[in-house]
């Protein structure tokens, strides 16, 4: 599959028009300012009107940035670690101790592969049991020690195979939810790419919950909804706009609570650009988190998720 | 073809022992044919292959608890429509039809309760209100419930019937998730029990948060347990599933359960559980 989306081509067609133009030497000023007006108009219209299964596409793009290259932008003196201490290290969570703006924080994200052979290995950022396990481990770590927790979204869903359910897919992940529930320190999850069902969410119970601008979270992937549905995943793009994925939707629904902006064109377009937004909003993050009791920590973290739904009370219980 | 040896396609219906008419049925589990009457008087319960069939929450109840003791709570909680869903049919017109289906408000039973003359604050799913999926309400039920018992120093048995998150309600029915298992977290350090039942299916978000958390686990025979679903599971994969897997007897031998209990035993299994807990309170 080409780099460019679909719906990128016009862009990225005007944007070579534009390269060639600033290449050629007696190309006129003009003529190169109308044109990057033209880009910048088009690339507004074009993001302003993107389906939710476009921005579904942006949020896997192949070159967006995964979660080990965000640790490398953001952080300083990152040090892996590694394994569950019971079954192995799964390659699709990576984790660590890290400084960021010279405070010390744990780090714990979903990883996907960029190479064949390396998604191959993480399992496409899907994780079993074992990367569960080595995050709950870190949390820990973090909350012993009275670091900050950050994770990183980034997943189809958990594995779903015959070892992982061997193993305990669910007791894991529903151990997590349980765990960071009670963490006495400052945890930031941010949704970076795909936030996909109980393993997304099983990094995400945190006091604040970032989400990149063209990332999306739902409970299910939008293939995995309409398969449901509809018994044809072919119809994910539908799925994707009932689901209410897109952050506008979580920010609504009280599920996120910041929207961090991405560079024109998305994040895949600018590394850097895109870290120095995260930076900004993990900074502001962090800086009021640690203004809190470890008591308030949690009091807030549970008030946050259980404030989350919807529902009407009749006036009476139905006779039965 | 008479319609008793017809196997049919539409699962969640004819897992239920719920057949109108016909002396025969055929169990979902072993395909056996077997005798309807036989089936009834174990309590719904396959005698070649112990099986426990699908049962509604009322029938739970009443298999679990003492006569007459139990005091539903939150039966006006219903549902919002929170994403104003629609797929083939509006999420408002499924749930009104669960309603009526099964008498009951939502997915999720729950109350004050007796099992053998000790108090508990007990849950219990319906699969057949839409797949005992777990939405807002479901979530906000099983919450309210375990914050019930933390008031009333009382411990929660829940039993679980799901096929996980429901769909109709989106990345909502996923942070209930994370509620539920937050909600046993304080459970838990008031130093209150939890026992969870887990009985044909359990799966999903559901046995991905509150279900596997019990201080006891406890199944019902040959009930399909997991996180993601056979049939993703066999897709993803693209080889066959070994025989037996995610059945409770798979569970238990890979360390996940407690103990099957047949469905006979599992008041009584209860009432030992929790005279053992009391006990160790005093």
């Amino acid at each position: 599959m080409p780099d460019g989306l679909d719906f990128e081509q016009p862009l990225l067609e005007l944007e070579a028009k534009l390269a060639e133009l600033r290449a050629d030497a007696d190309g006129a000023a003009d003529e190169i300012v109308r044109t990057e007006e033209r880009l910048d108009r088009l690339r507004r219209r074009v993001f302003a009107g993107l389906t939710a299964w476009q921005r579904t596409q942006l949020a896997r793009h192949p070159k967006r940035p995964h979660t080990a290259d965000l640790v490398k932008l953001l952080f300083e003196d990152f040090l892996e670690l590694h394994g569950d201490r019971v079954f192995g290290d799964d390659q699709a969570i990576v984790g660590g101790l890290a400084r960021f703006e010279g405070r010390s924080v744990v780090v714990v994200g979903h990883q996907k592969g960029r190479e064949t052979r390396e998604k191959i290995a993480r399992h496409f950022g899907m994780p079993h049991p074992e990367g569960y396990r080595k995050a709950l481990r870190l949390m820990e770590m973090a909350d012993r020690f009275g670091k900050p927790l950050v994770t990183f979204i980034d997943t189809p869903g958990a594995y779903p195979g015959i070892g992982a359910e061997e193993r305990g897919q669910a007791a894991a992940i529903a151990r997590n939810l349980r765990v960071m529930s009670s963490l006495r320190i400052p945890v930031i999850a941010m949704v970076t790419g795909e936030g996909g069902s109980g393993g997304a969410l099983a990094i995400g119970v945190a006091n604040r919950v970032l989400m990149l601008e063209y990332a999306v979270y739902s409970v299910i992937t939008p293939e995995g909804c309409a398969a449901i549905l509809w018994n044809d995943a072919g119809k994910a793009p539908e799925a994707a706009e009932i689901m209410r994925i897109t952050p506008p939707d979580l920010l609504r629904l009280g599920v996120i609570d910041t929207i961090v902006a991405e560079p024109p064109g998305g994040a895949h377009r600018d590394w850097e650009a895109t870290a120095a937004s995260v930076r900004s909003a993990l900074r502001l993050a962090l800086d009021a988190l640690a203004q809190l009791s470890p008591h308030t920590l949690v009091r807030e973290r549970y008030e946050k998720f259980r404030r989350i739904g919807a529902w009407e009370e009749e006036a009476a219980p139905r006779p039965r | 073809m008479a319609a008793w040896f017809k196997r049919s396609d539409d699962r969640s219906p004819a897992r239920t022992v719920v057949v109108t008419e016909g002396l025969w049925i055929k169990c979902d589990s072993c395909r056996e044919i077997i005798y309807r009457a036989e089936v009834e008087r174990a309590g719904h319960v396959c005698p070649k292959c112990r099986y426990a069939f699908r049962i509604s929450a009322r029938d739970r109840i009443t298999l679990l608890t003492d006569r007459g003791s139990f005091e539903e709570r939150e039966a006006g909680l219903v549902t919002a429509d929170p994403l104003n869903f629609k797929d083939t049919k509006r999420y408002r017109d499924r749930v009104r039809a669960a309603r009526e289906k099964t008498g009951l408000g939502e997915a999720v039973v729950c109350g004050l309760a007796r099992i053998g003359g000790l108090p508990v604050v007990l849950a219990t799913f319906d699969f057949s209100f839409l797949g005992g999926s777990m939405g807002s309400v479901a979530g906000e039920k099983l919450t309210r419930a375990i914050e019930l018992a933390i008031d009333k120093h009382l411990p929660v048995v829940i039993v679980s019937a799901s096929g996980g998150a429901r769909m109709q309600e989106g990345i909502l029915s996923l942070m209930q998730m994370a509620k539920t298992a937050a909600a046993l977290q304080r459970l838990a350090a008031q130093g209150l029990p939890y026992i969870s039942v887990l009985t044909d299916p359990t799966t999903g978000g559901v046995t991905a948060s509150f279900a596997m958390l019990g201080d006891v686990i406890l199944a019902e025979p040959r009930a399909l347990i997991g996180f993601a679903g056979p049939r993703v599971i066999a897709e993803t994969i693209r080889q066959p599933l070994p025989e037996g897997f995610q059945r409770s007897e798979f569970l238990l031998e890979h360390g996940q359960l407690d103990a099957i209990v047949e469905r006979a035993d599992l008041r009584d299994t209860l009432c030992r559980l929790l005279v053992f807990f009391a006990a160790a309170e005093a």
